[in-house]
């Protein structure tokens, strides 16, 4: 086979350098400077700076320890995640396949810029909105006051309250842009086959559940995935509805807040960075047990195929 | 396909290996410290770190050397200064504002960083603004240079109120810092609510009606009654109280000590909370400005010299609505601090503002003429008082009132710690009154707080 054609497959690996040199210096680095990191005492308190002091897995049996508990963050992250992930993944289905569906003939380009527009706003001023429209004496709780009893209700005094307009605002924010891309996905898919089964006598919970969602699965992982790593990546909108995180025993503090917290004041290099590789960890492995559980025999054998 | 994953591996290990050592190198080059000489740009620039718009007015409107119409400095229709995009001193040398906001913690993350590059940067900064609470960990760290240094004496500062001296005080005695004003604390209460439920609004009257905390709380009571609040926040007595404790936060061995008197606070607070003797708002909340206007429900609030003049007069929108009075304990709330930095190119301007700054009467005086801030200088203020009175205050000689407090203010037990362990408190105890945790949970939340932001205390089991 070799000597008879010629390869150009050397240029391949030349055009993919740029990324590799990229990838190298901007993620790798830092990535094995944080394992690193995580294996020492290393902090500053008040601007004087102790370690680095090698102190092998100190810093991660203290995460797990009982007086940390690291895993409230976590579920915190994660309830808050799926809070707002049910909802967004709901209207955006139904919205994705009304837009779609060909017998409606519904006239969308206004509906996905309106959608779409919630995201085009930075999350920090989402949650500064909310803030103040939700505080003590915004209008939200003005509105509220007849049915609380003339007193208002403190919104962010409270676990699942708190949790809820966190979770609105992510869901706000994030289920236009799901809907845009399942509205690509169900596009993609053959008409024929749609117009087959309505000749065939399919009601239209038929054709939904049988043939757009098998068929846009591919896509429904990847939104579960980018929305899955981006719950655990979660900050600005939390950071600005619990000032900080301490609010209500810190039930809406969520992982990378918890990360920022140790770094902010004072400064723990190594805590911070054993909190970065359990982070890493899991991101990882959720990433790849979804894609294992939604991607089926036939899929993974096509791809080996193609590789 | 084989060939390709050899290379990628190879590729990898090499990174990593080059990673790894890249790291150790940069470490051991962290330890040699060398000193790099200032650049003649730099020596011509006067390099001010703070946090916000105070002092540059201050020093645009009173520093006799500063060049206003090089600088293009002007005041617009709605009393905002407008400065042109360069500002320079009368011989020539420019400043540079390097302003970073405090709010969480971004201005000392930044001066830290910049302070500890200093001996290394060819671009020297010559003077920064510290607060109170934190004051001391400049002080008594290397980056601040002593005043006795800059050629300022003892005798030019006789004029300052002691407190203020002693926050910039290392624990070594020596000064390292000045500031233009004092910063003393009253209760301004609401004249109108103080008719309807005590009959006068006689400053005096009042005043003996709430000189001690057991009066304060019955007074509370009273206004409960009446359907009035006694105070709008879970915070707003907190300063009275964290400024009369009878130990620092952190002692010798770096232990976590909480005074008393700060479990005063935790006590009286939660009383007024189930009670319904506050408002439940937080310091800066929007219901906290609300509850300072006329619409308010709210009595009294603790507020400094600053506060009084600036924030509340701002928030009540009118001039006869509140009169001051002592309150139950002397405090201070807030105050900025000058200091030189080590290693600064500009010593002599640096001395010369400090001098006329924070030294000068006349300058002092004039300052506290146009703004209404309370400066630093005692037989200044003294003349002042003798035939003041606050428009804001409806004609009330609060001057008087605040030089009666300022010597009675006593920062001995303030520690580098002060701020990011009085807000954990605030924070942690925050839930306490709410009623989401315990007693015990908000201290062990309080601990947990602490050695995050302060990783090598020591703090109870």
């Amino acid at each position: 086979m070799k000597h008879k054609s010629i390869s150009y497959a050397k240029w391949g690996y030349i055009f993919v350098i740029p990324f590799f040199a990229v990838f190298i210096v901007f993620n790798l680095f830092p990535l094995l400077s944080t394992f690193k990191n995580s294996l020492f005492e290393f902090y500053k308190s008040n601007g004087v700076t102790f370690g680095p002091n090698w102190i092998g897995l100190q810093n991660y049996s203290k995460l797990f320890s009982a007086e940390v508990n690291v895993g409230k963050y976590f579920m915190n992250t994660f309830i808050i995640w799926l809070m707002g992930f049910i909802p967004q993944i709901f209207f955006s289905l139904l919205f994705a396949s009304w837009f779609t569906d060909l017998r409606m003939k519904l006239k969308t380009g206004a509906y996905k810029i309106i959608f779409y527009l919630p995201n085009v706003i930075m999350a920090a001023a989402m949650g500064m909105l909310f803030f103040t429209m939700f505080d003590q004496s915004g209008p939200m709780t003005n509105m509220l006051k007849p049915f609380t009893g003339g007193v208002p209700y403190k919104f962010f005094e409270n676990v699942w309250s708190q949790r809820t307009i966190i979770a609105l605002i992510n869901f706000m924010m994030w289920y236009g842009n799901t809907t845009i891309m399942l509205m690509a996905a169900i596009n993609g898919v053959d008409p024929s086959l749609y117009e087959s089964a309505q000749i065939d006598g399919a009601n239209p919970s038929q054709t939904f559940w049988n043939i757009t969602i098998p068929l846009i699965r591919p896509i429904l992982v990847y939104v579960l995935i980018t929305s899955l790593i981006g719950g655990l990546q979660m900050y600005d909108v939390p950071q600005i509805i619990t000032r900080n995180g301490d609010a209500v025993n810190r039930t809406s503090m969520t992982m990378i807040m918890y990360l920022q917290y140790q770094m902010n004041i004072g400064k723990n290099y190594g805590y911070a960075g054993a909190i970065s590789v359990i982070l890493f960890i899991v991101a990882a492995a959720l990433s790849m047990l979804v894609f294992y559980i939604n991607s089926d025999k036939d899929e993974r054998r096509r791809k080996k195929g193609v590789k | 396909m084989a060939n390709l994953k050899k290379l990628l591996a190879g590729a990898m290990a090499l990174c990593m290996a080059g990673a790894m050592f890249a790291s150790c190198g940069k470490d051991g080059e962290g330890g040699s410290k060398k000193q790099v000489k200032s650049s003649d740009a730099s020596a011509n620039t006067i390099r001010i770190y703070t946090w916000n718009d105070e002092f540059k007015s201050r020093l645009r409107n009173y520093y006799p050397e500063y060049d206003k119409d090089k600088s293009g400095f002007s005041v617009d229709a709605d009393g905002n200064e407008v400065v042109g995009e360069h500002e320079y001193l009368k011989d020539g040398k420019e400043i540079v504002w390097v302003t970073t906001p405090s709010a969480d913690n971004a201005y000392q993350n930044k001066l830290d960083t910049d302070l500890e590059a200093q001996a290394k940067s060819s671009e020297k900064i010559d003077m920064f603004l510290v607060e109170a609470d934190y004051a001391l960990k400049y002080v008594n760290g290397p980056y601040a240079m002593p005043i006795s240094d800059l050629g300022i004496t003892d005798a030019d500062l006789a004029d300052q109120y002691q407190y203020t001296k002693d926050i910039v005080t290392s624990s070594d005695g020596v000064l390292k810092g000045v500031s233009w004003q004092a910063t003393p604390g009253l209760f301004a209460f609401r004249r109108d609510i103080a008719k309807e439920v005590l009959g006068t609004d006689d400053p005096n009257e009042v005043q003996a009606a709430i000189s001690d905390w057991d009066k304060f709380n019955a007074v509370a009571a009273q206004m409960k009654d009446k359907g009035y609040f006694m105070l709008s926040g879970y915070d707003d007595s907190y300063r009275t109280f964290s400024n009369n404790v009878s130990q620092p936060w952190v002692d010798d061995s770096k232990n976590i000590v909480i005074d008393d008197n700060l479990m005063k606070w935790v006590d009286q607070t939660k009383e007024y909370t189930d009670k319904g003797y506050n408002n439940g708002t937080s310091l800066w909340a929007d219901q906290w400005s609300a509850d300072q206007s006329a619409d308010g429900k709210v009595f009294g609030f603790f507020y400094s010299t600053w506060g009084i003049n600036f924030t509340l007069a701002g928030n009540a929108k009118s001039n006869d609505l509140y009169y001051v009075c002592p309150g139950p304990q002397a405090y201070y709330w807030g105050g900025t601090w000058i200091c030189a930095a080590e290693g600064t190119d500009n010593k002599e301007t640096v001395a010369d503002i400090m001098k006329s700054l924070t030294c000068n009467k006349d300058i002092m005086l004039q300052i506290t003429k146009d703004t209404q801030d309370y400066t630093n200088n005692k037989a200044g203020m003294e003349e002042l008082a003798a035939d003041f009175s606050s428009e804001f205050l409806g004609g009330q000689n609060h001057i008087a009132l605040f030089v009666d407090a300022a010597p009675k203010i006593d920062a001995s037990k303030i520690g580098p710690y002060d701020q990011g362990l009085n807000e954990a408190f605030q924070a942690a105890f925050k839930d306490y009154f709410t009623g989401t945790v315990s007693k015990d949970e908000a201290l062990a939340n309080f601990y947990t707080k602490a050695k995050e932001k302060y990783p090598d205390l020591n703090t109870p089991a």
